[in-house]
């Protein structure tokens, strides 16, 4: 189950654990094809370019995959889509609830998933 | 710094936006798009458009994806998710910078800036944005199975969502500001009609508790000025939308006391070659219909400029 989006997919529990396992920054929207969603998936696609140290990705909220995500103890609280959460060598460092802009990104690319 | 030249830039890329670039496209006119968000504006964050002629139901997502592909198809170039950094739109030549990095120019520019939704603007608003606070009924309902929660507004947004929200809901309170609803009879008739709904009127939200996650509401009765606590655990606000117009507040473009840009009929603006289109103007309706005129309207006068102020 992947979204139809054009960032790369996070498609398994295991796909997830390699992941963050294999680079240093990693940023993951786990979400729908919905209004809050998209922007976010928008977002990631454009900062591509500008921030290659990054590995951007997206993962399909209702696959049973997800539960790493939805799951995680950091979102213990989220009630509201995307849950986008952000990993610097394999730990949790960072995650947000809601439609969040480029600026708001970048604020926390900048702060918590540095070169 | 780059620079290039174009004959039309129009800052916005929502439906407005989006219908100026595929007339002044297909008119030949070199055009370039910017937003500083995702291109589609309001229109993206809609779910799904059931009054837009000629197409019976389509997600506002498709909408603007394919007035996009439209635009680009005629010959206009996009920009989004960018920054706008300076702009100088007084004198014949108009500029906008991105980035700090690229300068575009142009000799009209349509400001199709759009609007955005309204927030509170109370304490605990921006912290608990997700965390029992949204703006998406249909995002975000299913969180709240069983749930108490709190619909701000009177529209027809906040009825219709408020009643939506009773299929996860256990119940749900209409909190409204003033003593009757702006929506439409027939919202106001079916909110009425259902008994998970309760209506709290004449009064604000002034706070919202909660560490990490809603757990209440703070309000204030406008008649009496009383203040009250509720627990809920969610609330969604729908209080409509205001025009998207903070960044031309500082270049001389004229806007009401709403921060709405003021046009003639033609859609011109008080600086010569400037236009306004869509829901950043001073009107009375919003519609994705009504901005789609806009930008046809802006988009032929503007044609109408460059060939009246020639090279």
């Amino acid at each position: 189950m992947v979204l139809p989006t054009n960032l790369k997919h996070v498609a398994t529990a295991k796909d997830h654990a390699e992941l963050i396992e294999n680079n240093e920054n990693v940023m993951i929207c786990c979400g729908r094809m919905g209004p809050m969603c998209i922007p976010v998936y928008d977002v990631m696609e454009k900062l591509q370019d500008e921030y290659t140290h990054v590995e951007f990705r997206d993962m399909a909220f209702d696959s049973p995959e997800a539960a790493v995500i939805r799951n995680h103890p950091a979102c213990s609280s989220f009630m509201g889509l995307p849950f986008v959460v952000y990993y610097k060598n394999g730990e949790l460092v960072a995650a947000t609830s809601s439609i969040q802009n480029r600026e708001q990104i970048t604020g926390i690319l900048d702060e918590k998933l540095q070169q | 710094m780059n620079e290039k030249d174009y004959d039309v830039i129009i800052l916005g890329g929502g439906p407005a936006g989006l219908t100026a670039g595929i007339y002044l496209g297909r008119a030949k006119v070199k055009t370039l798009i910017i937003d500083s968000g995702i291109i589609g504006g309001q229109t993206v964050l809609t779910y799904e458009v059931a009054n837009y002629p000629g197409i019976e139901m389509v997600s506002g997502y498709e909408l603007s994806s394919t007035m996009q592909k439209q635009a680009l198809s005629f010959g206009c170039d996009i920009i989004s998710n960018v920054g706008i950094t300076e702009t100088d739109i007084i004198g014949e030549i108009k500029s906008v910078t991105v980035n700090n990095e690229t300068t575009y120019s142009s000799r009209s520019l349509i400001l199709a800036t759009g609007g955005k939704s309204r927030t509170l603007n109370v304490p605990g608003e921006s912290e608990l944005k997700g965390k029992g606070i949204s703006y998406c009924a249909t995002c975000d309902g299913d969180f709240f199975q069983d749930k108490e929660i709190v619909v701000v507004g009177g529209g027809n947004s906040a009825l219709e969502e408020a009643d939506s929200l009773t299929k996860y809901a256990s119940k749900v309170t209409v909190l409204h500001e003033f003593d009757e609803f702006q929506a439409m009879e027939h919202a106001i008739e079916k909110a009425k009609a259902n008994p998970k709904i309760d209506f709290i009127l004449k009064s604000h939200i002034t706070e919202f508790q909660g560490n990490g996650k809603l757990t209440g509401i703070k309000y204030k009765n406008l008649d009496n000025g009383d203040t009250n606590e509720m627990k809920v655990d969610g609330v969604f606000i729908f209080i409509g939308y205001m025009a998207n117009t903070k960044e031309l507040e500082n270049t001389h473009i004229k806007l009401n006391e709403k921060g709405e840009v003021i046009t003639d009929e033609n859609l011109s603006t008080n600086v010569p070659g400037v236009f306004a289109a869509g829901d950043n103007r001073a009107v009375k309706y919003r519609q994705i219909t009504t901005a789609v005129a806009d930008g046809t309207v802006a988009a032929l006068n503007s044609i109408e400029y460059l060939s009246t102020h020639s090279k």
